[in-house]
């Protein structure tokens, strides 16, 4: 079992090689030339010359590809262009919001959707069932921004329940403000999330009930409520974790949209205004962090099958 | 507790039990006015083939009918209360402690993520108040009772580091721990070996004698009735046909149906065969596989499933494999047909070689070689017509369509089918027709030799019967080298000039079927002999109309 740890922490190694050199292209291979984009409209020659010699656009290819890999091995992503701060440090600055709306996004979805595609398999092709499938379309297809101003205007706006936006640390601020703050935008980010889990739930449920151990355990008398739980429910985690994995990659992207919505000063949002003021290190060190994560999740995940399922075994 | 009154003389007694089938299916009721008991310390079989309604009566019985299946007439009484007037609570309390069931595949009955330890002593656990160690204790005395080995140790594996017959153990344990009064076993022995079937019968037997349990056995199975019933409930489209004491069933059976039944099972005093002396069709020269599973660091794991088998089989021949699970006789067939590529060895078929190791598969082995599998369910394509599928074959091997057609129709009225069925699908069929019309696709392309890989053992004795009679017609019309693959000895016994038998990879015994069934040299091929259930019964009355 370590061992298959340590073989998967170094088979990340050549995955992380392509995404930094991926990375790297894009800069170098964005039309015309990025100092003078990075100068804007008003900039003069020096200005632009300036901006390539700090960049090290001046020198070799792979001299530049080597520089800034070696930089990155250290842990140093670069310097922010307009801020003047380490790449590092701004990620640092946002990272709690993001991780915190990440992670009670993910908690809401799990707790909400299991149990719901769990009871729509029971009882599959009742009201229930149709009830879930219905909203796990309507889920899917409703844009986060669409969903995300419809909450604020029914919620915030028409019954003043909770802050049209914003954001509190449940450190700083205490955990009442936290939640009420965190509420509609994990409600607005979990909805497609638990649209997916519910579907994927169903349906491996409902193929797990008909397997004949489902029999043996009610031949025991068990009571169906258990039944459920300790037999159903455990054969049908692994389909339901995977999509829970692959669901991260999804987060990344709502989180932008998101966090934009609710003006919350995570890395999304840190995103988008480095994307809009074409800050290149930062996009690069976003970008990094992101393919690092979601690689560590799926082996996050892979290892939580083992906890599940005993036949599966590294 | 209820405790039973001694006056009962039934633990189980069904009264006109009628359960109504849901609407659109091909009949009304899936049970009609069933009616039997059971007595304390008695084995009832309930025998029939597929569709008679025998499992529908077992899980009626324990309240676990699928969705669907109403009882709509008719008593269940189990130590004298009706338990279709019971609600579901009450039922639930009764099931696992008064009434308990054992199913026939013991791999997918169990709950493959727990251990067999915790799912047996999760009846405990819902049923009774002792605490962790009590209930532990009587686990592992459970599982010594069914002789499964150091039960401390077994006690946390998982279902799939056992055997198939020490997973029906399992099952038996779990289903014995709080001494029901009624045991109800689902053909249990039907997906295990004969040698692993033999003594999980004899550890019903012992333990049902022990307990005083009153066993309600549903199986298809002549030769375990003969082997475990008192008595017999023979059960024909939904209803009961004929009950009555095992002798008087096995040995003066009233019932037209009941006769069929018995009559079609095959003997296992294979008939007198003159010996084959034409020149042979396939030649199998060393034949071996080993399979290994490569990990990081050179090979993990090396199964020789196949080792260097010699044989051959004569035109108009047909030679029996038989043995256990995993002997390697399904393998055979597969390096034979090259489905898999055998590691040494070579086959000759009708004087062209095709040894190991020629990447590129000739073919004419592709042509001359043919095979019929197991389950006619999985292996015609259900989005293909029959005529597609039969037609194939030729078409692959440039023989026009209109010619291919033609022989279609003609090799249907051989296999006994309408040739009208061509355009038909084959869920339209039924398991024995669907094996047929595979023999008519083998049999399209015109080869020198047939694989029968278990080709009749998924098929009802009646129909199993008609098959061995259409392979052996056959055989003769094509003058076909038939190599037969069969776990069942009477059916080997039935159509098969010479046996091999094998184990573990190996041929072990070679011989003509009647010197191998009259005098086996191998212990194992004895032990395989003593195994067959029922051999205290002469069965076989039909079996000369292949011999």
């Amino acid at each position: 079992m370590w061992g298959y740890v340590l073989r998967r922490l170094l088979a990340t190694v050549p995955v992380m090689g392509v995404v930094v050199l991926v990375v790297f292209l894009i800069l170098r291979l964005t039309p015309g030339d990025p100092a003078a984009v990075i100068a804007g409209d008003y900039a003069s020659a020096a200005d632009i010359a300036r901006i390539r010699s700090q960049l090290g656009l001046d020198r070799p290819l792979l001299e530049q590809f080597l520089t800034w890999l070696a930089q990155v091995l250290r842990g140093d992503l670069g310097t922010s262009i307009f801020t003047n701060l380490p790449v590092t440090t701004l990620i640092a600055q946002r990272l709690e919001p993001t991780l915190l709306l990440a992670l009670t996004t993910i908690t809401f979805s799990v707790l909400v959707a299991v149990p719901l595609g769990t009871l729509a398999a029971w009882r599959a092709g009742g009201l229930l069932d149709r009830c879930v499938m219905l909203f796990s379309v309507a889920g899917f297809s409703v844009p986060v921004f669409v969903l995300g101003y419809l909450l604020i205007y029914l919620f915030a706006m028409g019954l003043q329940l909770l802050p049209v936006q914003g954001y509190r640390s449940p450190f700083t601020d205490g955990l009442g403000p936290f939640l009420r703050h965190i509420a509609l935008p994990t409600l607005t980010l979990g909805t497609v999330f638990v649209a997916l889990i519910a579907r994927m739930t169903r349906a491996t449920v409902m193929d797990v009930l008909h397997e004949d151990h489902v029999r043996t355990a009610r031949a025991k008398g068990q009571h169906e409520l258990r039944v459920m739980t300790r037999h159903v429910l455990r054969n049908a985690a692994v389909p339901i974790v995977t999509v829970i994995g692959l669901g991260v990659a999804l987060l990344i992207g709502g989180v932008v949209v998101t966090e934009s919505v609710y003006n919350i000063p995570g890395l999304g949002r840190l995103v988008l205004d480095a994307v809009l003021k074409r800050d290149y290190p930062i996009i690069q060190g976003l970008i990094i962090l992101f393919s690092f994560v979601y690689i560590l999740i799926n082996l996050v995940i892979d290892l939580v099958y083992t906890l599940f399922d005993p036949r599966i075994r590294y | 507790m209820t405790v039973a009154p001694a006056s009962f003389r039934s633990v189980l007694e069904v009264r006109g039990l009628t359960v109504r089938l849901p609407e659109r299916a091909d009949r009304r009721f899936a049970i009609e006015d069933v009616s039997f008991e059971v007595a304390a310390g008695e084995i009832v079989c309930v025998v029939g083939e597929s569709g008679s309604g025998k499992s529908v009566t077992a899980y009626t019985v324990m309240g676990l009918l699928p969705r669907g299946l109403v009882p709509v007439a008719g008593e269940v009484l189990l130590e004298g209360a009706n338990l279709l007037a019971r609600p579901a609570a009450e039922l639930r309390r009764l099931r696992g402690r008064r009434m308990a069931m054992i199913f026939q595949e013991p791999m997918t009955a169990l709950n493959p993520v727990l251990t067999v330890g915790a799912q047996i002593e999760e009846v405990l656990e819902i049923h009774t108040t002792l605490n962790a160690a009590e209930r532990r204790a009587r686990v592992i005395a459970a599982m010594r009772e069914v002789a499964l080995p150091e039960p401390e140790q077994l006690y946390h594996a998982y279902p799939h580091q056992l055997s198939g017959g020490q997973r029906q153990r399992v099952m038996i344990a779990m289903a014995l721990i709080l001494e029901p009064a009624l045991l109800v076993a689902d053909e249990p022995t039907t997906a295990l070996d004969v040698t692993t079937q033999a003594q999980i019968l004899a550890l019903i037997r012992d333990l049902q004698r022990r307990h005083g349990t009153a066993v309600l056995f549903i199986t298809h199975d002549f030769g375990v009735v003969a082997e475990i019933a008192d008595r017999v409930v023979v059960m024909q489209h939904g209803r009961v046909v004929e009950q009555g004491p095992v002798r008087e069933i096995l040995f003066r059976p009233r019932h037209p149906y009941t006769r069929m039944l018995i009559a079609a099972v095959p003997g296992l005093t294979p008939p007198e065969r003159p010996p084959v002396s034409k020149p042979p069709a396939l030649v199998v020269r060393g034949l071996s596989k080993v399979f290994e599973e490569r990990g990081w660091f050179g090979i993990r794991r090396r199964v020789e499933a196949l080792r260097s088998a010699s044989f051959a089989v004569r035109h108009g021949e047909t030679v029996g494999v038989v043995g256990e699970s995993g002997s390697g006789k399904s393998t055979l067939a597969r390096c034979i047909v090259r489905l898999l590529e055998p590691t040494s060895g070579e086959v000759e078929v009708a004087g062209h070689r095709f040894g190991a190791g020629t990447r590129r598969i000739d073919r004419r082995l592709r042509r001359d070689v043919q095979i019929v599998f197991q389950d006619p369910y999985r292996s015609l394509n259900p989005r293909r017509t029959v005529g597609q599928s039969i037609i194939e074959g030729p078409m692959n091997f440039g023989v026009p369509k209109a010619e291919a057609l033609a022989r279609a129709r003609s090799l249907l009225r051989i296999v006994r089918m309408d040739p009208d069925c061509l355009d038909r699908y084959p869920h339209q069929f039924s398991g024995g027709q669907r094996q047929r019309l595979c023999i008519a696709r083998a049999l399209a392309l015109e080869p020198k030799v047939l694989i029968a890989d278990e080709a009749v053992s998924a098929l009802d004795v009646s129909v199993q019967a008609q098959v061995l009679e259409l392979l052996d017609e056959v055989k003769r019309r094509f003058d076909l080298a038939l190599l037969f693959i069969t776990h069942d000895l009477r059916v080997a016994a039935t159509i098969c000039d010479r046996i091999l038998v094998m184990r573990q990879g190996e041929v072990v015994e070679e011989g003509p079927t009647r010197e191998v069934f009259a005098t086996p040299r191998h212990p194992y091929t004895r032990a395989l002999l003593d195994a067959a259930p029922g051999k205290g019964v002469i069965f076989g009355a039909a079996s000369s109309a292949c011999g």
